[in-house]
């Protein structure tokens, strides 16, 4: 098991030669360890010659960068007017309903966070989610609890 | 020989399940120990019909959709590789009448070629636009590009052969090409059926945008939220640099381009071309003040050509088949084809390009086959987020850009998202704030502190609270914003509010009874 100090500084070292690298070390963070850990910032900032201020307010500005740890599974759903004109709010209640958490929360179990999306591009097949990165079109209520199930089945987390 | 299938790998034909369908495809023709060659093209743009399998026949392609994986097993019965008689099958796929009626000069490939089969790419044309460049010098090319009237495909419709020509005679050290594919709007997937679909061709446009103006650096700046076309994008990458169409010698010409992608965060600004270049230097996405044009001081402060993913996809054809077989599709000073975009509550909707100068009304109907509902349409917004809703009775108006902005509407990336009659606009008109306060880049305060008045005074309205006085002062404020923001977010958020008041003065508690709004019942 390597251990997030060293994640974190392979992701560095990867990609700290890169034209405005800061997205890319924080992208390749994240695709390891699902989320920027706060002790990151520091030795980002060192890095790339910026100040943790910089870091901090680059990874706040943008709406995927997590700082805590997601649960096993991540379920986005599509909140943008087309899906919207196929009732994607209804299922959006649902979906917080059915969990008792909030957006961007993680259900108690560990099993999935949800989080909005605006607009997946799969608009002529609305409502669209996504699942740990995977599409979704035409979703139902049903289809999102059976998402939800078999995140609660997986113990292991996304592959 | 082996019989050629195809079922598409583009991420919304997955997304309703062709992936399961190849795998089943492939299985079954293995226990029956037949011979055949699955291909993963792009999808044709006939979301309804997803999955939608195509076999290669003696006398062409037959299209069968949508589906299943239950029944493959059924097709193959039916003598699926001959192109046999089943209750999916929808005949040759191009007599298919959504699909005839098209003009595709962009998306000429999409759909039929494996996206990133070089061989196919080369056998249906491809290259050819990029050797014509290679052989001119830069201003013929720009020149040829200003003929062709080809206007940003992204929304803004600006002039691409003028921007070009700017970066071309912006003297540097540095240039750059950048590629904006933060396809973020609502009701917008052409740009993603390109990366998904044809690669090499968006690939093509770049490589020919970088020897006209003499960039030797291309970015794709990519929303996150397309994790499919980013694998196809760095395939196809690698394939180009392999094949020489990239790198220090393109095609044995001793010009050097390169492209590199970079993956967006999921902020919406940062499709405001600014906001990007931002963004790729490793910032917070903040809009810039402009001028400094990009076209003059753009990526690192660099001259950088900046167009949309479509706009592009549709040089290479250009420099092929010239500018006058390009500019002789449309209407007006809307010249070309434009890959308009069905969505939402839309019974057949999908992809339809087609020149400049079709009604929305035929788009709608004729194309679309009215709402997925069953239900009457009642309001269309076009263009995106920061696009109007229009009412029944604009659908007459052609769908050209000088036309549709005189009828107080915005052709934009050409995205149509269409709500049927259940919907409440007084709250579609709130959630366009709403999403301009969620994404607002904070800079100018007509749009971070405006989206987050307008809200509250929308629910005001709504809730009929002093409502004539509310809607006043919404006005007032959307007025503000229209004029004193920094760029096209919180200057046309208030797009979608007034019109909806506008057109469906109903949902906001007006009536011809209640003119001012004021009686609440």
């Amino acid at each position: 098991m390597t251990s997030s100090a060293t994640i974190i500084d392979d992701a560095i070292a990867a990609n700290r030669a890169l034209p405005g690298a800061l997205l890319p070390v924080l992208h390749a963070i994240q695709d390891a360890l699902g989320f920027v850990p706060p002790d990151a910032v520091p030795r980002i900032a060192h890095a790339l010659n910026l100040s943790q201020a910089e870091v901090h307010g680059v990874i706040t500005f943008y709406h995927d960068f997590r700082s805590s740890p997601p649960g096993r599974h991540v379920l986005k759903l599509c909140r943008a007017e087309a899906c919207q004109s196929m009732g994607s709010e209804a299922l959006a209640s649902h979906l917080t309903r059915r969990l008792g958490i909030a957006w961007r929360e993680t259900s108690r179990d560990g099993a999935v966070t949800i989080e909005p999306v605006y607009c997946l591009g799969n608009c002529a097949l609305a409502p669209a989610a996504m699942v740990d990165g995977k599409l979704r079109g035409r979703i139902t209520a049903d289809a999102l609890d059976g998402v939800i199930a078999a995140c609660r089945r997986d113990r292991e987390g996304a592959p | 020989m082996s019989v050629a299938i195809y079922v598409p790998c583009d991420s919304a034909a997955v997304s309703v399940g062709a992936g399961e369908v190849a795998e089943v495809i492939a299985q079954i023709a293995s226990q029956r120990g037949l011979d055949v060659r699955i291909v993963r093209n792009g999808s044709r743009g006939m979301f309804w019909l997803e999955p939608m399998v195509e076999v290669a026949t003696p006398s062409g392609r037959i299209a069968y959709g949508p589906v299943a994986p239950g029944d493959v097993a059924g097709l193959f019965d039916a003598g699926l590789l001959e192109g046999g008689a089943h209750p999916l099958r929808l005949g040759p796929t191009e007599d298919i009448p959504y699909l005839k009626r098209q003009e595709r000069l962009t998306f000429a490939r999409v759909g039929i070629t494996d996206p990133v089969s070089l061989a196919d790419y080369e056998a249906h044309g491809g290259w050819r636009g990029l050797r014509a460049a290679l052989a001119m010098p830069g201003t013929v090319i720009v020149e040829q590009l200003v003929t062709s009237g080809l206007r940003g495909r992204g929304g803004a419709a600006f002039p691409a052969g003028i921007k070009w020509r700017t970066v071309l005679a912006t003297s540097a050290d540095q240039k750059y090409v950048v590629c904006n594919a933060d396809e973020g709007d609502s009701g917008t997937f052409s740009d993603r059926m390109i990366m998904e679909g044809d690669p090499f061709v968006l690939i093509e446009g770049m490589a020919i945008a970088a020897i006209a103006v003499g960039a030797t650096l291309g970015y794709i700046y990519l929303r996150s939220e397309y994790p499919d076309a980013e694998r196809t994008l760095y395939a196809a990458l690698a394939a180009a640099r392999e094949a020489g169409v990239l790198g220090r010698d393109i095609l044995g010409s001793g010009k050097a381009f390169d492209i590199d992608v970079r993956r967006g965060a999921g902020a919406y600004i940062c499709g405001e071309e600014t906001a990007m270049l931002d963004s790729l230097e490793g910032k917070r996405g903040m809009v810039r003040p402009k001028p400094p044009l990009p076209a003059i001081a753009g990526l690192f402060g660099k001259p950088t050509v900046i167009n949309n993913v479509i706009t592009l996809a549709s040089v290479p054809i250009i420099l092929d088949r010239g500018a006058r077989f390009y500019a002789d599709f449309g209407m007006g000073r809307s010249r070309g084809t434009l890959p308009f975009q069905l969505a939402g509550n839309i019974k057949h909707g999908g992809l339809v390009e087609t020149a400049f100068g079709l009604t929305l009304r035929e788009l709608l109907y004729d194309f679309g086959g009215g709402s997925a509902s069953g239900r009457p349409i009642r309001a269309v917004q076009v263009g995106g987020p920061l696009g109007q809703y229009l009412p029944a009775s604009k659908f007459d108006t052609p769908l050209d850009y000088e036309a549709f902005a005189a009828a107080g509407g915005m052709v934009g990336h050409g995205g149509i998202v269409v709500f049927d009659d259940t919907v409440d606009m007084g709250q579609m008109a709130r959630y366009a704030m709403e999403f301009c306060a969620i994404e607002s880049c904070g800079k100018c305060t007509p749009c971070r502190i405006g989206s987050v008045r307008g809200v509250e005074v929308i629910d005001n309205v709504r809730a009929g609270k002093r409502r004539p006085q509310n809607l006043a002062l919404l006005r007032d404020l959307c007025d503000t914003m229209v004029n004193a923001s920094l760029c096209a977010m919180g200057g046309l958020t208030p797009g979608p509010v007034l019109s909806a008041i506008e057109h469906f003065p109903e949902d906001f508690g007006i009536t011809q009874a209640n003119p001012t709004g004021a009686k609440v019942s």
